[in-house]
C-alpha cells in the first residue's frame, strides 16, 4: 500500500534552526530512511523551498489567476513529503514516528495514494 | 536538548510578531520588550511540561501582555500615582485584544517594529544594531561582536539610539496603503544594510557574516506578510544569489576570491534555485525595481557554468536600467565592466573617464580604468592608475590583486627592454 507522509511545520520556527541542529536533524532523519530504502520500501522523498518561493495558480476561472504565495495561509506549512511503500496504516504510522522522533514539531498527515506515476526525470 | 532548540526556535521566529504586537499594545518599547522577556521565561518554565503551544506567537503575545499590565500596575502603584484612567484604559484594551490577534495585525506591527528602527535621525550602523536588538533579539554581546566593537560601548549607542526613538512618536494607528508601501522601502534598505554588514566583514565565519543569514531570515520573513511585492522579492533574490557564493568567496588563507576565479562548483544551488524563483516570481509583475535588477544581474552570473559563458550584454542592458532607476557613478563604473566584455575597452574607458571627479577616492574605478589601460596598451597611464587603486585598496586582497596587474606591467616592459 502506498502511502505519502506529508510533513507539517512552522516553516519559520524551522527557518530559525541554527545550522548545527539542521544538520543534526537531517542526518538523524537520514538514518531513518536508510532502514526503510534498504527494505525497498521508500520512493520519492522530497524537501520544499520556503513557500516565499510558492506560486498558486487559482484555476477555477478562465484565465486561470496566478497568485504570489502558498494555496493557503495556515499556521503549519507543507515543508516536504516522502512516498512509502507499507502493509497498513499501523506500518506507516511507525516510519512517521521513527522520523517524528528525530524531528519533533509539527506534524504528518499520512495519505493513502490514490495513483502513483514513479515520473521520468533527467538525473 | 533537542526539546530546547525547537523551544529557542520558536522563541526566536515568534518575537518580531510578539513583540510587534506587544508595542502595539503598550505603545512603549521597553515595556513590549520586558513583557515578551517575561513571556519566554514562563514558555521555557511550561512549554516542556504542557508541551508547545500551536500559535507560540500569539500565546507569547498573551501571556506578556498580562504580565506587562502586572509590571504597569506595579510601577503605578510604587510611584504612588494611582490613575485609575490608565488602569481602566489598559482593561479596555485587553478585552479587544483578543480579536486584534490576527495576521493583518501581525503584519503591520512587524513592519512597525522593523520601521521605528530606520529612524533617520540614527545613522545606519545604529540601525542596523538597533533592528538586530529589538526584532532580531540578538544579546547586545552577539551584536557587538559582530560590529567588533566593545559591550559597554554597544550597550551605550543601543540605549542613546533606543531614547531617540522614543522621543519621537511612532504612529500606532495601521499604516494607509502609501504610508505602508513608503514603509516597506525603507524597511527593505535597512535589511539591505544589515546583509551588506555581513557580506562586507573580510570571512565567512565569523560573528559579522552572521548577519547575512539574519538578513535573510528577516526578508523571508517580510515576505510571507507582503506576499506580492515584487521588489521585496527581488530584495530577498538579491541576497540568497550573493549569499550562495558565500562558500567560494575565501580562499583557505582567508584571502578573498574574485567572481570569475570563484570555484563555480562550491556554489550553493538550494540558495541559487530559492534566489531565482522568487525572481521569476517577482518579473511576472513587470514592476522593474532596483533590487530585481540587482538580483537578475546576480542571476546571470549564478547561471554561467564558467566566466566564459557569462552574458554580458544582458548584463550591459541590466546596469542601463539600474542606472535609470538608481543613477549612481557606481553602477556606471560596473556597468562599464559588462561593456568592456562586449564592446571592448575602449568603449568602456569612455564610460568611466567621466567618473574620474566623483569616484576619485575609489579603488575599484582606478583599479578598473587601469586594466581597461593596459589592454589599449596605454601602460604609462595604466601604471599610474594602479598606483592609485592600491594607495586606496581595501584590503590585502585587493592591493595583491593590483600587484598582479603592475608586476605584468613590469614584466612586459623588461621583455620590450
Amino acid at each position: 500500500m502506498l502511502y505519502a507522509i506529508l510533513c507539517y511545520h512552522q516553516e519559520d520556527v524551522v527557518g530559525c534552526w541554527s545550522k548545527e541542529h539542521e544538520d543534526a536533524v537531517m542526518e538523524k532523519l537520514h538514518a531513518v530512511q536508510e532502514r526503510f530504502a534498504r527494505d525497498g520500501r521508500l520512493g520519492p522523498v522530497a524537501r520544499l523551498l520556503p513557500t516565499t518561493a510558492a506560486t498558486t495558480l487559482r484555476k477555477d476561472r478562465e484565465p486561470p489567476l496566478v497568485l504570489d504565495g502558498p494555496f493557503a495561509e495556515t499556521k503549519e506549512q507543507l515543508l516536504g513529503f516522502y512516498v512509502v511503500d507499507v502493509e497498513n496504516l499501523d506500518h506507516a504510522l511507525d516510519f512517521a514516528k521513527e522520523l517524528g522522533k528525530v524531528n519533533p514539531g509539527g506534524s504528518y498527515e499520512l495519505r493513502p495514494l490514490s495513483l502513483f506515476f514513479p515520473g521520468a526525470l533527467k538525473a | 536538548m533537542s526539546e530546547l532548540a525547537w523551544i529557542e526556535a520558536a522563541l526566536t521566529s515568534a518575537r518580531p510578531q510578539a513583540v510587534g504586537a506587544l508595542l502595539r499594545y503598550f505603545r512603549d518599547l521597553d515595556t513590549a520588550e520586558e513583557a515578551f522577556q517575561e513571556a519566554c521565561l514562563r514558555a521555557l518554565k511550561t512549554w516542556p511540561v504542557n508541551g508547545p503551544p500551536r500559535d507560540p506567537a500569539a500565546w507569547l503575545v498573551f501571556v506578556g501582555r498580562n504580565a506587562g499590565v502586572d509590571a504597569v500596575r506595579k510601577r503605578i502603584r510604587t510611584t504612588e500615582l494611582p490613575s485609575e484612567e490608565v488602569l481602566s484604559d489598559l482593561d479596555d484594551a485587553e478585552a479587544s485584544m483578543a480579536d486584534r490577534l490576527d495576521g493583518s495585525h501581525y503584519r503591520d506591527d512587524v513592519l512597525r517594529l522593523l520601521f521605528i528602527c530606520c529612524h533617520p535621525g540614527l545613522p545606519a550602523t545604529q540601525q542596523i544594531a538597533l533592528a538586530l536588538r529589538i526584532v532580531s533579539g540578538l544579546s547586545v554581546r552577539q551584536i557587538a561582536r559582530a560590529f567588533l566593537v566593545g559591550e559597554a560601548a554597544m550597550e551605550q549607542r543601543i540605549t542613546r539610539a533606543k531614547a531617540r526613538i522614543a522621543a519621537d512618536t511612532v504612529p500606532f494607528e495601521a499604516p494607509g496603503p502609501v504610508e505602508r508601501a513608503e514603509r516597506l522601502g525603507t524597511v527593505a534598505a535597512m535589511l539591505y544594510l544589515v546583509f551588506n554588514e555581513g557580506y562586507s566583514a573580510g570571512a565567512t565565519d565569523g560573528d559579522r557574516f552572521a548577519l547575512c543569514e539574519e538578513a535573510i531570515r528577516l526578508g523571508r520573513l517580510l515576505l510571507r506578510l507582503f506576499p506580492a511585492e515584487p521588489e521585496i522579492m527581488g530584495l530577498l533574490a538579491l541576497m540568497l544569489l550573493q549569499h550562495a557564493r558565500a562558500p567560494a568567496r575565501f580562499a583557505p588563507d582567508g584571502t578573498a576570491v574574485l567572481l570569475d576565479q570563484q570555484d563555480r562548483g562550491r556554489w550553493n544551488r538550494r540558495l541559487i534555485a530559492e534566489g531565482t524563483a522568487l525572481l521569476e516570481k517577482a518579473m511576472r509583475h513587470a514592476a522593474p525595481g532596483a533590487y530585481q535588477v540587482q538580483a537578475a544581474i546576480a542571476a546571470l552570473h549564478s547561471g554561467a557554468a564558467t566566466p566564459a559563458d557569462t552574458d554580458w550584454a544582458q548584463i550591459d542592458l541590466l546596469y542601463a536600467t539600474l542606472e535609470r532607476l538608481q543613477p549612481s557613478p557606481v553602477v556606471t563604473l560596473n556597468r562599464a565592466v559588462a561593456v568592456s566584455k562586449t564592446r571592448g575597452a575602449a568603449a568602456a574607458l569612455e564610460l568611466v573617464e567621466p567618473l574620474a571627479r566623483p569616484l576619485a577616492g575609489y579603488f575599484s574605478f582606478h583599479g578598473l580604468r587601469g586594466a581597461l589601460l593596459l589592454q589599449l596598451e596605454r601602460h604609462g597611464e595604466a601604471r599610474e592608475a594602479f598606483d592609485r587603486a592600491i594607495a586606496l585598496a581595501n584590503t590585502p586582497a585587493e592591493a595583491a590583486h593590483i600587484r598582479m596587474h603592475l608586476d605584468r606591467l613590469q614584466e612586459e616592459s623588461a621583455v620590450r627592454g
